[in-house]
């Protein structure tokens, strides 16, 4: 394998990172299947382009576009905690609102950035344009992992883990989960859409179906890196997401390499998914065997 | 203390299940009062518990806190005030979180959640000298989760975070019932300590009738959401076991349902 492949793997591990980061928080976290994602990384992505070709300076449009990720979490948590509607739902109804809603923000189905000013070629001019994005995605999942981790360590945090974990308990010490899920699932939203950003200024466009299958994607990196990954502590468990952003990169990076057809990498991270959620089923299955020949014997 | 008015609850009300779960029931409880709650299965007991705890809304009546309507009040919000143990010890932990993240989580019960540190160096001694007389050893494990104790370990731990901020009611709810003899013995014991160092005026369901007569001052037996035996002072001291059987027979009319019940340790 090229060298190329791997600093390519990393890039990319980096700058989607924020979003594996987004859906560990749900996911694992919050205890809420949050399928949002497919439409908020678009968003982060749409909101971005947008701003930046209107003129705005590329910081302030990716700080837009995290609020507006913000907003569709905000969404989602309101009409699941409002309107008492199923999490699966309230995220698949808020992702097919956002699909119009991209469309309406892009005004076309795709913007392209190409030659214009972004914050990776900001960087670039800081450092060195070969490095922009590795140094970008690095940054940014410093200070996500960081923020995260301090963040689910304050009151708000703890109430936030704690809803995940056991809203019944959470609730008797007097904490609203309504308002403790609203938060998870905004600041989840708002990760995912920093990276929906960062990807399209970094691919240079924006298109409306950019964040199909998104969340498995997030799903199937958060579990590589906590199959790969011993995850006794919360850094640790932040960490592993990140780390399963690069490998999960790095295995589709290999079999593209391959000669795998681009078009069925869904199909591929699919059935990644379903074997890491399948392996403790067939681990079960095979155990069971010599443990009830023991007992018997 | 605690004031309870005629309260009533009727669950499905106007459907083929519909079930009078309270009826018109009232109760008074002077300050650091420990009354113990016996009945058969589906008499109310758990009902009376989560209507304290604001779980629902009553149907009718009226609940008092030094003489403050509380009965409107939303759960989360007498929570601040109220203390809960349930007997899944599952239920009162959360397992994910370490030891020290859920007691500082119960003492800040109630509070505004804010975004400043959770847990801090100050409020660790506090929770070492509170969970040493437990006798457990989880002094030592404060960063440990949650999901790695014994059942009797989490129902230890869950009774001291029902108590640390020193609730004006408390209520257990068989929190001994899931645990073998000896530990239920344990947190028992821990749980009269507990009581009795905050004067704690306090709400315990059992189904052990041996507790029922030795904890506290006061039983009462509930039948069909009412309260037919209200029993304390000297006559509580003079009872034994089999009176207690007698006189719920003789008040319901019926004999009470005992597969469940533990007659004596
Ligand atoms: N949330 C509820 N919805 C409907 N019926 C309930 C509910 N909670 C309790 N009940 C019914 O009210 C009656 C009293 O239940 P409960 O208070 O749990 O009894 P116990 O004395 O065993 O704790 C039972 O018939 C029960 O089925
Ligand atoms: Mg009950």
């Amino acid at each position: 394998m090229s060298l190329n492949i791997w600093t390519g793997a990393l890039e990319q591990g980096l700058l989607w990172g924020p979003m594996i980061l987004g859906v560990y928080l749900t996911f694992r976290i919050l205890n809420f299947p949050d399928l949002t994602v497919d439409g908020s990384f678009t968003l982060g992505a749409a909101v971005a382009t947008r701003l930046i070709l209107s003129g705005y300076d590329p910081w302030s449009a990716s700080l837009a576009a995290v609020l507006a990720g913000a907003m569709a979490g905000l969404m989602t948590g309101l009409l699941h905690t409002q309107l008492k509607i199923d999490p699966l739902l309230s995220g698949i109804l808020s992702m097919i609102a956002l699909y119009s809603i991209n469309l309406r923000v892009m005004g076309t189905a795709n913007l392209s950035l190409l030659r214009v000013d972004t914050i990776l070629t900001a960087i670039g001019d800081l450092t060195i344009h070969n490095f922009a994005a590795l140094v970008l995605g690095g940054a940014v999942c410093l200070i996500a992992v960081t923020g995260l981790y301090f963040f689910l360590q304050t009151e708000v945090g703890l109430g936030v883990r704690a809803t995940g974990d056991n809203p019944q308990m959470i609730r008797s010490l007097g904490v609203n989960t309504n308002i403790t899920k609203i938060i998870g699932l905004a600041l989840s939203n708002a990760l995912v859409a920093v990276s929906g950003s960062l990807v399209g200024q970094y691919q240079s466009f924006a298109d409306i179906g950019m964040g199909i299958g998104m969340i498995v994607v997030g799903l199937a990196s958060v579990i590589i890196g906590e199959v790969l990954v011993r995850t006794p502590t919360l850094i640790r468990a932040l960490l592993a997401a990140l780390i399963g952003s690069v490998i999960y990169r790095a295995v589709i990076a290999i079999v593209l390499q391959l000669g795998m057809p681009a078009t069925d990498l869904k199909l591929l991270t699919a059935a990644i998914v379903t074997a890491a959620l399948a392996f403790p089923v067939f681990r079960g299955r095979f155990r069971k065997l010599p443990a009830y020949r023991e007992r018997s014997g | 203390m605690l004031e309870i008015r005629n309260i009533t609850k009727v669950f499905h009300r106007g459907d083929i299940n519909e079930k009078l779960a309270l009826q018109n029931l009232s109760l008074h409880l002077a300050p650091g009062e420990v009354v113990t709650v016996i009945g058969s299965n589906g008499a109310g007991k758990t009902t009376l518990l989560n209507a304290l705890a604001g779980v629902f809304q009553i149907d009718e009546g009226q609940i008092l806190i030094e003489g403050r309507e509380i009965s409107r009040q939303p759960e989360h919000v007498r929570a601040s005030y109220i203390g809960r143990v349930f007997q899944d010890p599952n239920l009162g932990t959360a397992a994910s979180m370490t030891i020290e993240e859920n007691l500082a989580m119960a003492l800040h019960r109630g509070q505004p959640l804010r975004l400043r540190r959770g847990t801090g160096r100050s409020q660790r001694e506090l929770f070492r000298e509170r969970l040493r007389p437990l006798g457990l050893g989880l002094e030592n494990r404060l960063t440990s989760r949650v999901g790695l104790l014994s059942g009797g370990q989490r129902q230890a731990l869950t009774v001291l975070m029902a108590t640390i901020a020193c609730p004006k009611l408390l209520l257990l709810d068989e929190h001994t019932a899931a645990l073998d003899p000896k530990t239920a013995g344990v947190v028992l014991d821990l749980t009269t300590r507990i009581i009795a160092g905050g004067q704690l005026t306090t709400f315990m369901v059992t189904h052990n009738m041996e507790q029922a007569l030795t904890v506290g001052t006061r039983t009462i037996m509930m039948h069909e959401g009412q309260i037919i035996l209200d029993i304390s002072g000297p006559e509580r001291e003079r009872l034994k076991i089999p009176d207690l059987l007698k006189m719920f027979e003789q008040a319901s009319g019926k004999s009470l349902n005992t597969d469940r019940l533990l007659l004596a340790r």
